[in-house]
């Protein structure tokens, strides 16, 4: 199976990624020797068998709904690209 | 006197608190090295000189006042994929090198309550997806023993600094291998705990289920003590296991007599590269003469664990990294135009290439039409994988195996061919896979480069690994054998 130039630019729209062609066409081989070595897996059989997600097949532990950090507002926007009044800046989102 | 950089972390230990030198001066003596040989290597990517000095003061009081624990005073390095108040933590990525982590991760903490001193940030693959550490921004780090050939990755700054003696140790984490192939191939001690054992609380993640941060040492005596100062549950990790932890520097000295230690045939087949089966048979035979018993052991699935991790890695790098907007923190992108615009510029200048490439196929097995095929196909296999390792250690003890396929490899050798590069990793994403722990440790040296041997034990079971790897340590001088020009 490969991967076409086509199936990279839905897949990196999907990925909020933007490509030049360059990489458009690199990955499209790339992948496509990726997805090679990953389809050996549909040698096994595996009807029935549970998947596994966590290592130890624990199960989620829960905390209580308690607010434990304090406000560290001006801490967290120092890394900001852009911020005002304590407020996270992005470009406007709704026309006037 | 022995110069104070080729002493072990236990010995720095006992010349601390028998006052025959000071942190501050062990402290300033490895910035120094850093300062003088890091340009050869690059392992480096911040020196936290000023830091440094501040927490070893600390610890030399500690000290005089009789308060010092085993690692109080003794410098070692973090990989730059933990969070550091503060400071700079890149995780060797464009994306944040301007990022000034507003907290400490729980790792970082426990060795900080412990009172090691912090030297600065290692150099690692960009988000720790890589086994060579050429995809980080900040440059290819250089092996210490040979310096036109890669250090291994994605930890590569972390062992080439503690092999060339520029830390007493160093912080690693491991996602497929990303501390055990660097440690075999610079020739040093590394140690993936079980998934699970240590926190991941402020260690930036590539893959959830598979990340794990360990130790990265010049022996099992060393990784031993740090371990026991970095595990341990954390409220804030909502995978983290709540069980106490052991004292494994005290573990260290059980005889290993009668153990039973399994080979796995699949790892042994007649494509093995020669030096490193031979070094591989030396350590072996070092094993039998200490009394451990060799078995052959079948792992019949574990040839497709670097498939397996191929889809389930790349799948969760998609979602971890998707936090990445260029909104909160992280680079961003100039003149946007819009929202959409300012997401996918910023994420595409901001990450390197193999980012990118797991980004792409990460977000191809999750999509709609491919998630049954892909996914949960390869979660499936990961549970058998990890059934084929409780079946072998119902008869066995530990596992055996060489750690890497091959000595260290030139720079730029294999940046062509991914896949030649995700092959790295065929002897330890199995591991990461079940969520096992696994170490690597010297084995002879084949044509004077470092070779690795890996040893796998059951969950929790951090304490027989490191007591085998201390017997073999105790009765050879493989682990001594040491960068020439360092």
């Amino acid at each position: 199976m490969s991967i076409s130039s086509e199936n990279v630019k839905k897949i990196a729209r999907l990925a909020a990624l933007a490509l030049d062609s360059e990489e458009i066409a690199s990955l499209s081989r790339d992948l496509s020797k990726i997805l090679e070595l990953v389809e050996q897996m549909s040698a096994i059989e595996t009807e029935g068998v549970s998947p596994s997600s966590h290592p130890l097949n624990l199960s989620q532990r829960l905390r209580k709904d308690e607010v434990t950090a304090t406000n560290q507002r001006e801490l967290n926007l120092g890394n900001a690209p852009d911020s005002k009044n304590g407020l996270f800046l992005v470009p406007k989102v709704i026309d006037q | 006197m022995t110069d104070l950089h080729e002493l072990s972390i236990l010995e720095l230990s006992k010349g601390l608190r028998d006052r025959k030198f000071s942190s501050v001066e062990v402290t300033k003596h490895f910035l120094k090295r850093i300062k003088e040989l890091d340009g050869q290597l690059n392992s480096f990517i911040t020196v936290t000189e000023e830091e440094a000095l501040v927490q070893a003061h600390a610890a030399d009081k500690k000290i005089f006042d009789g308060q010092a624990n085993v690692l109080s005073g003794i410098p070692i390095a973090h990989k730059d994929i933990f969070c550091t108040k503060g400071i700079r933590t890149s995780c060797g990525s464009k994306m944040l090198d301007k990022f000034i982590s507003p907290y400490d991760a729980s790792v970082v903490s426990n060795l900080k309550k412990a009172d090691m001193v912090m030297l600065g940030k290692t150099n690692m693959d960009e988000f720790a997806m890589g086994s060579s550490n050429e995809t980080s921004f900040y440059g290819a780090v250089k092996n210490p023993w040979d310096i036109s050939c890669v250090p291994g990755g994605s930890s590569g700054g972390s062992a080439a600094a503690t092999a060339a003696r520029l830390c007493a140790g160093a912080t690693g984490t491991d996602t497929g291998g990303s501390i055990r192939q660097p440690a075999a191939l610079n020739g040093i001690t590394g140690l993936k705990p079980t998934y699970g054992r240590c926190s991941r609380f402020g260690m930036i993640a590539f893959a959830s289920s598979l990340d794990q941060a360990g130790t990265m040492t010049r022996s099992a005596m060393d990784a031993a003590l740090m371990l026991g100062g970095m595990a341990g549950f954390d409220e804030k990790d909502s995978t983290s296991v709540d069980k106490p932890v052991e004292n494994y520097a005290e573990n260290l000295n059980r005889s290993i007599r009668g153990l039973k230690v399994g080979i796995v045939k699949e790892f042994m087949e007649d494509n093995l590269n020669q030096g490193i089966a031979s070094s591989f048979e030396k350590v072996i035979n070092q094993l039998k003469s200490l009394g451990a018993e060799i078995v052959e052991v079948s792992l019949p699935n574990i040839h497709l664990s670097v498939s397996v991790y191929y889809v389930v890695a790349p799948a969760e790098c998609s979602s971890n990294l998707s936090r990445f907007d260029g909104i909160r923190y992280g680079h961003r992108c100039s003149n946007p135009e819009n929202l959409e615009d300012l997401y996918k510029r910023s994420r595409s200048e901001g990450f390197g290439a193999e980012v990118k490439r797991r980004i792409m196929m990460g977000t191809y097995a999750l999509s709609a039409g491919f998630y049954d095929a892909f996914y949960l196909k390869a979660l499936k296999i990961r549970k058998l994988i990890g059934q084929d390792f409780a079946n072998v250690f119902e008869n066995c003890d530990l596992i055996a195996s060489p750690t890497a396929p091959e000595v260290a490899f030139k720079i730029g050798q294999k940046t062509d061919d991914p896949i030649s590069m995700y092959l790295q990793d065929i002897f330890t994403i199995g591991v990461n896979l079940a969520g096992l722990p696994g170490v690597s440790i010297p084995a002879p040296l084949d044509k004077k480069m470092p070779v690795g041997f890996q040893l796998i034990g059951n969950f929790f079971e951090e304490s027989k690994l490191l007591n085998v790897a201390h017997k073999i340590q105790e009765t050879t001088d493989w682990h001594y054998a040491k960068p020439e020009n360092f």
